[in-house]
């Protein structure tokens, strides 16, 4: 791999979890336990959209700059090869829209289902803290572009990250109900926190560049951040240490098919198309 | 004061179109009525999330994607509005929720349609925001100032959703054959039921007079209708759709479109339960509701008890 | 709705026994979010504006849920929230002695005293 293709799938592996983890918030709409938390989770998934859209119209950016025969190598799509042999530039909705799963590289914790508050709760925790200290990172990129989507996206997460602290907090120390219902959500998310930090060929070189960041790095202070919510909201941390991973090299749990089957119907159904 | 003259500074205020505000005193009918009309109202912002909401993980790019959460989004935030606004009334949220959980109040029967395709979006917004917007404008003017206030914010942020509405049909209507189909066929089954949004003809609306004397109201059900179908008939010829009317003509002398006659058995069909999705519609309302309340009441109790616990500390230091 | 009957004033916003909440439902208030009023500031230096309301189950959540609700369009920088039953209002009845009496004092106003045109700066 060399970098151009490593700093195109790093850039797709930000994308993708910023996508479909907006995409999972964005399933609330409309069904949220009290209006004013369906309005705010909404503002939460809008900002994940708008940061999947910068770093997938980066992504094309990249992309369309490739050589031909780089080109045909990236994606296995037979829609996005099309376009490639007619010659086409791709943007930000080829991306999202065309690229099967074992293309997608985001991390599986993000394409866990809503389940109730305290699953969505949890899963957005886990994500909010480690958005909140990558993209601190991820300011310095030697790349500017993703240096600047960090800048912006880190003032959302700042937010998001008051937000799911908060209800961790509320919720873990609440009723007795409330309580058991986060501690075992916390439980089963668990094992989906460790992918987090995993160094997957594109982070590694990306981090040896300059232009990504070192997720080793991160993990203390990820556990530091956890440690201190998950005591104030004397719940307890789990104690398995077996991890889920795959994500980030394109194996997913089955839930992301599902996800994709609606996310693309129309691009599919109806492919070429203006909207 | 006496009641009586209670009613008279009352009935001078709505003549010299002086708001009625929160605390000043108001005949009960009053009252009853726009709780009605308001609760109502904010229903159908809040089961109007779910027909739209619909299509969220289906649009079919990102940036429609983020444009119909946005809208949806402002549907819950109009619908905040709305409660609020009923809430100086001296009813609750959850009151009105009862009240719509158990069919007790209604919301606009539009939304018991389906949306079967993502041209339905575009047809809502421009149809079925279209003739909201008709409604909405005039009662910023209401006679209710909480309410009018509500309407204010209300409309400001709906101007966006008619006019994304017609995009999303005028992207379809210029594109291919399949989707020309698309945007006809959702124009097909919208456009009725939203001529119907305007309510029962004048002379069979029991409320409307009353209403019109409050100034709760101030243009009539049939009146709103046709300056609906003016304007939105030329919006469809001007992106080669046509409306779904064979009656349809444009009558010279009264200045104004001659229309087909509505079906008002359907729409006292669906207003009575039977539309296609109002089983559904309030069911998901309802599961929201119910799975959510263990959420909030986690949220309280947690309140609570930081506050003792805040309080205990003070003591403590005190002592 | 009867409970509505025979009431000449309402009290402030949220004081259920006051307004003449919903007696005789199976309503329980006691499960339900408290409301609060809230107050934007549009841009630094104007005073902050009442703008509506909302419910939360405590004052962060209110500040947050405002945010949320009343800032998505850039309509404020700075939030106030205060629990609506906390808000005491002057009574409407009284509006006559209350604001009446301010009427005639025309001499408060800058435009009540006649000066030649040629002065400036006054």
């Amino acid at each position: 791999m060399n970098e151009s293709t490593s700093q195109l799938i790093y850039t797709l592996q930000l994308a993708d979890n910023a996508l479909i983890l907006g995409h999972r918030i964005s399933e609330w709409c409309g069904h949220g336990p009290v209006l004013e938390q369906d309005i705010a989770l909404t503002n939460t998934a809008l900002d994940h959209l708008g940061q999947a859209r910068s770093f997938y119209q980066h992504a094309a950016e990249q992309f369309n700059l490739m050589p031909v025969e780089v080109k045909k190598q990236q994606f296995v799509s037979p829609a996005l090869q099309q376009k490639i042999d007619k010659g086409e530039s791709l943007d930000e909705d080829d991306l999202a829209y065309l690229r099967d799963g074992w293309d997608f590289r985001n991390v599986l914790l993000v394409e866990q289902p809503n389940k109730d508050w305290a699953y969505t709760v949890v899963r957005s925790f886990f994500a909010d803290v480690f958005n909140f200290y990558f993209y601190k990172e991820l300011q310095k990129s030697k790349d500017a572009a993703l240096a600047a989507i960090a800048e912006k996206s880190l003032k959302e997460v700042t937010y998001h990250l008051r937000w799911s602290s908060e209800w961790m907090i509320r919720l873990g120390d609440g009723t007795e109900e409330s309580h058991e219902r986060m501690q075992t959500a916390l439980n089963e998310r668990w094992a989906y926190s460790g992918e987090l930090f995993e160094m997957s060929a594109a982070d590694k070189a990306m981090a040896e560049a300059g232009i990504g960041v070192d997720v080793a790095t991160i993990k203390p202070l990820w556990d530091a951040h956890v440690d201190g919510i998950l005591q104030e909201a004397t719940l307890e941390k789990p104690a398995n240490k077996w991890m889920q991973s795959g994500g980030k090299d394109g194996r997913h749990s089955e839930h992301l098919g599902y996800i994709l089957a609606e996310l693309q119907f129309m691009q599919r159904a109806y492919p070429n198309m203006e909207w | 004061m006496t009641v009586h003259s209670f009613q008279q500074h009352f009935d001078e205020k709505i003549d010299n179109d002086v708001a009625i505000e929160p605390r000043d005193w108001m005949p009960d009918d009053y009252r009853k009525t726009l709780i009605r009309q308001i609760s109502q109202h904010a229903h159908s912002e809040i089961v109007g999330m779910l027909p739209e909401g619909n299509w969220i993980t289906r649009a079919p790019s990102l940036r429609r994607k983020a444009v119909l959460l946005a809208k949806v989004q402002d549907e819950g935030g109009h619908g905040l509005y709305l409660y609020s606004a009923a809430e100086t009334l001296g009813i609750t949220r959850d009151e009105m929720y009862d009240q719509l959980h158990t069919g007790k109040a209604k919301y606009s029967s539009i939304f018991n349609y389906p949306t079967l395709t993502w041209a339905d979006m575009g047809a809502i917004g421009w149809l079925v925001d279209g003739a909201a917007i008709m409604n909405q404008v005039p009662l910023c003017r209401t006679s209710y100032g909480p309410y009018a206030r509500a309407m204010v914010r209300v409309c400001k942020e709906e101007s966006f959703h008619q006019r994304q509405g017609y995009e999303i049909m005028m992207a379809l209507a210029n594109g291919t054959d399949v989707q020309k189909k698309l945007a006809q066929d959702a124009l097909n089954r919208w456009w009725w039921p939203s001529i119907m949004m305007f309510g029962p003809p004048d002379d069979n609306s029991p409320n409307t007079a009353q209403s019109m004397r409050w100034r709760i109201k101030r243009f009539t059900n049939d009146e709103l209708r046709q300056k609906f179908i003016d304007v939105t008939v030329e919006q469809a010829k001007l992106i080669g759709l046509t409306v779904p009317d064979p009656d349809l003509k444009w009558n010279e002398e009264r200045g104004h479109y001659d229309y087909g006659a509505i079906d008002w058995t359907e729409f006292w069909d669906v207003v009575k339960g039977n539309g296609p999705c109002n089983k559904e519609r309030l069911e998901t309302r309802k599961k929201a509701w119910e799975e959510g309340a263990w959420v909030r009441d986690a949220a309280l109790a947690y309140s609570k008890k930081r506050k003792a616990r805040k309080e205990n500390k003070k003591d403590n230091l005190a002592a | 709705m009867n409970q509505f009957i025979n009431k000449n004033l309402y009290g402030d916003y949220g004081d259920k026994e006051q307004a003449g909440g919903a007696e005789g439902s199976n309503h329980n208030a006691a499960a339900e979010w408290p409301l609060w009023e809230v107050f934007i500031r549009s841009k630094a230096g104007l005073d902050h504006k009442h703008v509506g309301s909302l419910h939360a189950a405590d004052a962060e959540m209110a500040i947050e849920n405002a945010r949320d609700v009343y800032t998505r369009r850039l309509e404020g920088i700075s939030i106030w929230v205060v629990e609506s039953k906390y808000i005491h209002a002057s009574d409407p009845a009284t509006a006559d002695s209350m604001y009446e009496p301010a009427n005639d004092k025309v001499y408060r106003h800058p435009t009540f005293y006649n000066l030649p045109d040629e002065l400036t700066h006054m």
